[in-house]
């Protein structure tokens, strides 16, 4: 092996990231230009619950950094780890929970998917994001599975890395959604 | 405190998979590089002879408007555009992206590196099945009760967009065709992300990014072409989808009055589609044109047995194309009413990407120059390669003036150009890959004898083919139309009948390639490991490679891919990568 010190996992991550981010400005832009050309523009609410989801994500990208470092750390500190995990898939849960409250809060104001402009990129960039957040939430459900393994009953070596991979993606989803609140608040 | 052992870094040496026992795990849903290699290459191999027939059926209607054409009858106008659709998205996504990137990056990078599998096998998997299920909604808009979509490869909105009252096919066929590209693109993607992970992280020892073979090379720069063009494909598809199904109205303008019926929409801009696409678009040319220029780069030297002339300024130049490439858009938009000033603006990187690309090409000359060349097949292919491509070059000179190309844009000028230069160039890149993989991955070799009567068959009908075109362009005569039998442009319709006959004759051609392949497979000599006397880590294993590529052995490499026509072990004139 050379000395590429970063493994396939991270990589791959990274790829992904650069990936999303593009397929994201793509979005951004269409949003953009859709503004911009356009004199059905209208101004749409952004509901409550957005900014307690946004919350909860932030919370959970804490607790998964908690989990990852008690997972790599002495062997007592494992199983709280695994705890910590669990935590971040519950408020990864609860986030996609929210937005699909939101959704329906915005719904009940008459606003569907092909009612405005405005409305159309609410639900597209938020679905598009909680499509991308569920492979999150499947990747840490099947860390969890791999600490969980490897955490109990023997003090055998946790494999660390793929947490790490995770974590990243995690942090990556974190932000992105922080950059479509941006977006969202600004332009809707 | 207790540290505790990563067991992160993985071990090259390790395979992440058994061998495959049941002929399903071995064949169909395989993780093995080689089978999903050679799955991408059969998959354009059915998409090529498809995507052939239908441009028969074009060129028949051309040549001979008022005759029927055997199976379809008179060939109406739309039916004319639905075959001129299909031919196109076939060729460029399932015959030009998947044979020259995914099919041989696929088989020969992981060797190339020294690994013994792809850094993601089960992604590597899904991504040719991706491809598959894209491929299989494809050809079922064929059976959509209207047929397939007619607004071109390129799908303009609002055309595309407004369903079935903009004509047949642009109900559910539309549709099927927008949901294929999706799927394309997460193929495309899911295979970037591997090809990536593994040129940086799966090297053997020794194998730095300097000593990387070119076309690994090529590939590599590729996938990070393709992960930034698929990525935006992928939302335009799914703008597209919605406006289609879903009421919205992203690429549809209000007040849009289509079969006598006002449409249901508002607002939208049918340029943002030409925007998202063609910022695709224009690096799909290279995405199907630069594993062309690694390939051409690998074989020459072996062929004319001298290193490849001024390799870093090579690298240099692949790296500058996939950064211009995506400043260049716009010159497919001249004639959307693009401002003058914008126009100059994408104009001028269009002329300077030329340099890049034309500095590749002297360097490919340069690397003939006083060689004593080796005159195979795969050699062949290669010289046409730098025929065609400059051929075809040449001609987009004049295309990226917009000035020019406000005359030449819809005519057949532009049909000649990018035939030349992105699908014919790319289609000898193909079959150059083909000839000199071919022994690798079967332990056979080709019919050599056979594949020069291809090559030179090949060569002249595709000149005779698509030169004419260039006249044709410079008369006047408009593309995308089905016939010219009663106008002004009917004094061209002899130049359209031996452009159709010497397409059909180029794409008879092809038996003979479709032979020797079937023949070589089951009957060709038996092919040592380096029948070409080549350097790169391919060649230091068997033909075919095992399961594991190099039978359980850790390549070091100690050598660059250049070492051609240099004093080797043993009296021989090159050194082996890996020795």
């Amino acid at each position: 092996m050379s000395s590429v010190s970063a493994t396939p996992a991270r990589t791959g991550v990274w790829v992904g990231i650069g990936a999303i981010s593009m397929s994201f400005a793509a979005y951004t832009s269409a949003l953009v230009v859709r503004a911009g050309d356009s004199p059905d523009w209208t101004h749409v609410q952004l509901p409550w619950i957005v900014y307690a989801n946004t919350l909860t994500l932030v919370a959970s990208s804490i607790t998964f950094e908690i989990g990852r470092r008690r997972l790599s750390g002495p062997y007592e500190s494992r199983a709280s780890g695994v705890s910590y995990l669990n935590l971040t898939l519950a408020l990864g849960l609860v986030f996609l929970f929210g937005q699909v409250l939101a959704w329906r809060t915005l719904a009940a104001q008459g606003l569907f998917l092909a009612t405005n402009p405005n409305s159309s990129f609410f639900y597209v960039l938020t679905a598009v994001h909680a499509l991308h957040l569920l492979g999150g939430l499947a990747a840490i459900g099947y860390v969890v599975h791999r600490a969980r393994l490897a955490a109990f009953p023997s003090p055998g070596p946790v494999s660390t890395g793929a947490v790490g991979a995770v974590a990243l993606y995690w942090h990556f989803m974190d932000i992105l959604w922080l950059y479509l609140l941006v977006v969202l608040t600004i332009w809707l | 405190m207790t540290t505790i052992p990563h067991t992160t870094q993985t071990d090259p040496a390790v395979h992440h998979h058994a061998p495959p026992d049941s002929f399903i795990r071995k064949y169909v849903f395989s993780l093995d590089h080689k089978v999903i290699g050679k799955q991408y290459l059969g998959l354009a191999l059915v998409a090529v002879f498809t995507g052939m027939v239908l441009s028969w059926y074009m060129r028949f209607h051309l040549g001979f408007p008022d005759a029927k054409a055997p199976g379809l009858g008179l060939i109406t106008p739309e039916q004319y555009l639905q075959l001129m659709t299909m031919h196109g998205t076939i060729m460029v996504f399932f015959v030009l992206t998947t044979a020259p990137f995914a099919g041989f990056g696929n088989y020969v990078l992981p060797i190339q590196v020294g690994a013994e599998d792809m850094a993601f096998p089960r992604f590597n998997m899904m991504s040719f099945w991706v491809t598959f299920v894209a491929f299989a909604i494809l050809m079922a808009s064929f059976f959509a009760p209207e047929g397939p979509a007619l607004s071109g490869w390129t799908a303009y909105a609002p055309l595309s967009a407004v369903g079935k009252d903009a004509g047949p096919g642009q109900g559910l066929g539309q549709t099927l065709w927008a949901f294929s590209i999706l799927f394309f693109c997460i193929g495309q993607l899911l295979g970037s992300l591997n090809f990536i992970a593994t040129t940086l992280d799966l090297r053997t020892k020794g194998m730095s990014l300097a000593r990387l073979p070119y076309c690994t090379w090529s590939w590599f720069i590729t996938s990070v072409i393709g992960l930034v063009a698929f990525s935006v494909l992928m939302p335009a598809c799914v703008l597209l989808i919605l406006d289609r199904v879903a009421g919205t109205s992203f690429f549809i303008p209000a007040g849009l009055v289509v079969s006598d019926r006002l449409q249901n929409h508002a607002g939208g801009s049918p340029l943002l589609w030409q925007h998202l696409f063609w910022f695709f678009g224009h690096p799909e040319v290279y995405i199907a044109i630069l594993p062309g220029f690694g390939i051409i780069s690998t074989i020459l030297p072996v062929f004319a047995r001298k290193p490849l002339l001024g390799p870093k300024v090579f690298l240099v130049c692949l790296i500058a194309i996939a950064f211009l490439s995506y400043t260049v858009w716009g010159h497919h938009m001249f004639l959307s009413g693009m401002s003058p000033t914008s126009a100059t603006l994408f104009s001028v990187p269009t002329l300077i990407i030329t340099i890049p690309a034309a500095i590749i090409t002297l360097l490919w000359i340069g690397t003939v120059y006083g060689a004593r060349l080796r005159f195979t097949t795969a050699c062949l292919f290669c010289l046409g390669f730098i025929s065609v491509f400059v051929t075809g070059g040449l001609s987009g000179f004049f295309l990226a003036q917009p000035s020019i190309d406000t005359y030449l844009h819809a005519t057949y000028f532009v049909v000649g150009h990018f035939h030349f230069v992105m699908g014919v160039a790319a289609m000898f890149g193909i079959f150059a890959g083909t000839y000199y993989w071919f022994p690798k991955m079967f332990g056979r070799m080709m019919d050599e004898r056979l594949g020069k009567v291809h090559f030179i068959l090949t060569l002249v009908g595709v000149y005779a083919t698509f030169m004419p075109m260039h006249y044709l362009g410079l008369a006047g005569n408009i593309r995308r139309y089905s016939s010219f039998p009663a106008d002004y442009m009917s004094g061209d319709l002899p130049v359209h009948r031996w452009i159709t006959i010497a397409a059909l004759f180029t794409g008879a051609v092809q038996l003979i390639f479709l032979v020797n392949l079937i023949r070589s497979r089951f009957a060709g000599e038996p092919a040592p490991a380096n029948p070409w006397e080549a350097t790169s880590l391919e060649w230091s294993t068997t033909s075919p490679p095992p399961f594991d590529n190099f039978g359980g052995h850790h390549l070091v490499v100690a050598h660059g891919p250049n070492e051609i026509g240099v004093a080797g072990p043993d009296g021989k004139d090159y050194i082996m990568q890996a020795e």
